[in-house]
């Protein structure tokens, strides 16, 4: 795993060192704690993690016999961020945007896996009519506005969708999701600043996988520390471990509760790791696969929630029980993109306007 | 020998100002940064300093007089005393200056100044209409305060727009009446600010996101085009941007490169967009009306140099125009001038030339250049047999090229003689006076291309 080459101190001792409140004398969000989640809910999230990787196994396979074309960012490794943080909003109030690594967070929204993976295939039937591919899907239901194929784009377009919430007065909140590679990019801090300014109702949450394609988070980034990127907005930031579903549902809780409370934006940086490549055209050879198989060993996402169930008294059988139903829910998924029909010739010209003119 | 206080230019556009008060009377004692009186440009009031020391002399234009010319007299003031029997240098200079000064160097723009009307009223309009004459800018603030006062999803956007009423005056008065949750200052982030426009867009608003320029809109145009325009399309017809992107477009006077360009052509070419250039008062109000209701994204691209300019518009309780429908502006049998924005004013001017000299034509304003109205140019073209086309703006892939290529592949029976586009030169715009002047379109190129086409 990419650390810096100078040792940190830990966040807890780098707090113990510094008096209380010693940037700025103004309240802080509560440091979160690990989410109580009863035996139902593990297994929910335990159900979704392994539909995710089992979902992103799959499109890699279908990649690999040309069934899915072009682009494909898969989610394998990050699973416990997207589910952790679903949870904890509300479908249909709360809204969320994201780049193109957008699997994953549609399963986790509970978006049919038929219509994604057919979207992936380019199908008729795909949740965009074929017409967007793996990076541009989008749920208006679901409060889902994208799968934004431009690094960072999605940051700006976020505190559009949080703008959006205050201006109504809905109650709801912004989820805008973006990489460690985004976090370099020039309109987050603009955004960071109209979001904190007009105290939008919006948490960004950096899913920090230590790299941006090949570049490692401390050969691209001065202030490595992700989480502090907001500090000169006035936008308080909390470093989690994005590998650990309480944790980060625990973190989300403590963020819906800053938000909701009228403080502004709160930034997320979750620490995070991809299993796999970039997009699929990724050989990844700069890191080796020693630092890949200790992450999967040490931290993987799902072992995790086994370790947490098997303290519920959730046994192997159960959980095999899941894999099979998973298995077989991911198996039909790829049966019907790979047999429905490609769209229709007429779809070329439909949805370019909306009006006649 | 006093020195003399002119009107001063206070605006790159400004020609003439409205001499609202003066701060000081005769025999005052002045000396340099007093505010020696208030001026009103075609921007803002602004207040008119002193240069020199001395005693104000004779004012001899009273407060409150309109149309003073930028140069006419408007004071005198005598030197320091003793100064008046012995000319100090410091007071000699600037007549002296004055009188070896090169001819005042005037903008290239200057020739794309028109008041040229058209001389058909709208076909869509009831017979009797009462007209009210209204400039270019009050008519888009009118458009955006009549739908904002209709839908409450409606909110401006952008640098300037509320408590400084607009870096172009154009927004005045919408913070008075619609308060600062619906017209909304922003940081200096166009690239920002036109994300989160457009993620409002996506959320079920409807912004409009001012542009101070379209210059400034280059940091923007990925959220335009890659955001905007596309979202409909890749999301399979679910998700909807209702957004209008607008501010002043083409090119201002004497700003030099970065400040002078035609973005039409640009937006024109990316599918997704819906993209308004109007050239007149009724047709900024009517088509802003129908942009800010559009489902779809449009970029409405104004003019600066057309923002003071008066025009009829028509008095109709909510004046909505259609979006992709060209206007024929002066019907004509020999040729037809196609333009859009400020080129319409010279194609009108060239009009009135050709018809002193016998030939026939007919001017059409595209209004909108996405969708282009090819049928409206094509039915023009098979009763004239000729196409110049008049576009502000450079010439390569332009506007004027897609006419071109529309008419070759669609009216080529019908072409007498090749179509032939009269733009601006092909190099970024120039600074100096004379060098803008060349590089810039105008009503005499259009007349002599208009005759190459009828082979007079």
């Amino acid at each position: 795993m990419a650390k810096p080459t100078t040792p940190r101190p830990t966040r807890a001792e780098a707090e113990a060192k510094s008096p209380v409140g010693a940037d700025h004398n103004r309240p802080r969000p509560d440091t979160p704690t690990d989410y109580k989640a009863s035996k139902e809910e593990l297994l929910e999230f335990y159900r979704q993690m392994v539909l995710i990787r089992r979902f992103e196994e799959k499109a890699g396979q279908l990649y690999g016999l040309g069934l899915i074309g072009g682009f494909c960012h898969l989610y394998i490794g990050q699973e416990a961020v997207a589910v952790g943080i679903q949870s904890a909003l509300v479908p249909g109030k709360d809204s969320v945007i994201t780049g193109y690594r957008d699997h994953g967070h549609m399963l986790a929204y509970g978006i049919d896996p038929n219509v994604i993976m057919a979207e992936l295939t380019g199908r008729g039937a795909g949740i965009s009519r074929g017409k967007g591919g793996s990076m541009h899907m989008f749920s208006v239901e679901h409060k889902f506005f994208g799968g934004h194929g431009i690094v960072g784009a999605q940051v700006s377009l976020g505190a559009g969708l949080g703008f959006a919430h205050k201006y109504n007065g809905d109650g709801g909140v912004c989820v805008a999701y973006f990489g460690d590679g985004a976090a370099n990019q020039g309109q987050v801090y603009e955004s960071f600043n109209m979001a904190e300014l007009w105290k939008l109702p919006i948490i960004f949450v950096i899913e920090n996988n230590q790299y941006a394609m090949g570049t490692s988070v401390n050969r691209s980034s001065a202030e490595d520390q992700l989480y502090r990127r907001g500090e000169s907005f006035r936008i308080p930031g909390i470093q989690v471990n994005g590998m650990d579903v309480l944790a980060v549902r625990g973190a989300t809780e403590e963020a819906l509760k800053w938000v909701q409370g009228g403080n502004g934006p709160i930034l997320l940086e979750m620490k995070t790791y991809r299993y796999r490549g970039h997009s699929m055209s990724d050989p990844a050879k700069y890191r080796s696969r020693e630092e890949v198989q200790a992450m999967r060993d040490k931290s993987d996402p799902i072992e995790g929630a086994k370790v947490y169930l098997a303290e519920h008294g959730v046994g192997e059988d159960e959980l095999k029980k899941i894999d099979q139903d998973i298995r077989k829910i991911v198996s039909e998924a790829a049966d019907f993109a790979e047999s429905s029909p490609e769209p229709d010739m007429a779809e070329l010209y439909t949805d370019v306007l909306v009006e006649q003119y | 020998m006093g020195i003399e206080i002119k009107m001063p230019a206070l605006s790159p556009t400004m020609e003439e100002g409205t001499l609202a008060k003066w701060l000081v009377k005769e025999g005052d004692e002045v000396k340099s940064g007093d505010i020696l009186a208030e001026i009103e440009t075609d921007k803002a009031t602004m207040e008119f300093e002193a240069v020199d020391e001395g005693k104000i002399g004779k004012i001899m234009i009273a407060e409150g007089s309109e149309g003073v010319k930028v140069g006419t007299v408007i004071a005198t003031m005598a030197g320091e005393e003793g100064e008046d029997e012995a000319p100090a240098p410091k007071a000699a200079a600037p007549a002296k200056a004055e009188a070896e000064a090169p001819k005042k160097a005037e903008s290239g723009t200057a020739k794309l100044a028109s008041e040229a009307k058209a001389t058909v009223a709208d076909p869509d309009l009831p017979e009797g209409t009462e007209f009210v004459k209204t400039t270019v800018r009050e008519a888009l603030r009118d458009a955006m305060a009549e739908e904002m006062r209709a839908d409450e999803r409606v909110f401006v956007i952008g640098e300037e727009v509320a408590e400084y009423q607009g870096a172009y005056k154009v927004t005045q008065g919408l913070l008075d009446e619609f308060g600062g949750k619906r017209v909304i200052d922003t940081p200096i982030t166009e690239y920002g600010f036109a994300g989160i426009g457009t993620g409002a867009a996506m959320g079920g608003l409807r912004p409009i996101v001012e542009f101070m320029t379209f210059n400034f809109a280059m940091q923007a145009i990925d959220h335009i085009i890659n955001s905007a325009a596309k979202t409909n399309y890749m999301s399979g017809g679910q998700m909807r941007c209702p957004i209008v992107f607008r501010g002043p477009n083409g090119a201002a006077s004497r700003v030099g490169a970065q400040h002078s360009q035609n973005y039409a052509p640009w937006y024109a070419a990316v599918p997704g967009l819906i993209v308004i250039a109007p050239y007149d008062a009724a047709d900024a109000k009517g088509l802003l009306k129908a942009a800010i209701r559009s489902t779809d994204p449009v970029v409405f691209l104004e003019n600066e140099l057309l923002y003071g300019r008066s025009f009829d518009v028509p008095k109709v309780d909510d004046y909505v125009l259609p979006i992709g429908k060209a206007r024929i502006m002066r019907p004509g049998k020999d040729v037809t001038l196609v333009s859009y924005s400020i080129g319409v004013g010279l194609a009108l001017d060239a009009a009135e030339t050709l018809a002193a000299e016998g030939i026939d034509a007919e001017v059409i304003d595209l209004r909108t250049l996405r969708p282009l109205d090819t049928a409206t140019v094509l039915e023009s073209l098979k009763k004239t047999n000729r196409i110049v086309v008049v576009e502000e703006g450079w010439p390569t892939c332009s506007i004027a090229s897609e006419i071109a290529a529309v008419v070759m592949e669609k009216g080529f029976d019908d072409l007498d003689a090749p179509v032939l586009r009269v733009t601006n030169e092909d190099v970024p715009l120039p600074y100096a006076a004379n060098l803008e002047k060349a590089a810039l379109i105008d009503a005499a190129r259009v007349v002599e291309a208009a005759k190459k086409v009828c082979y007079k």
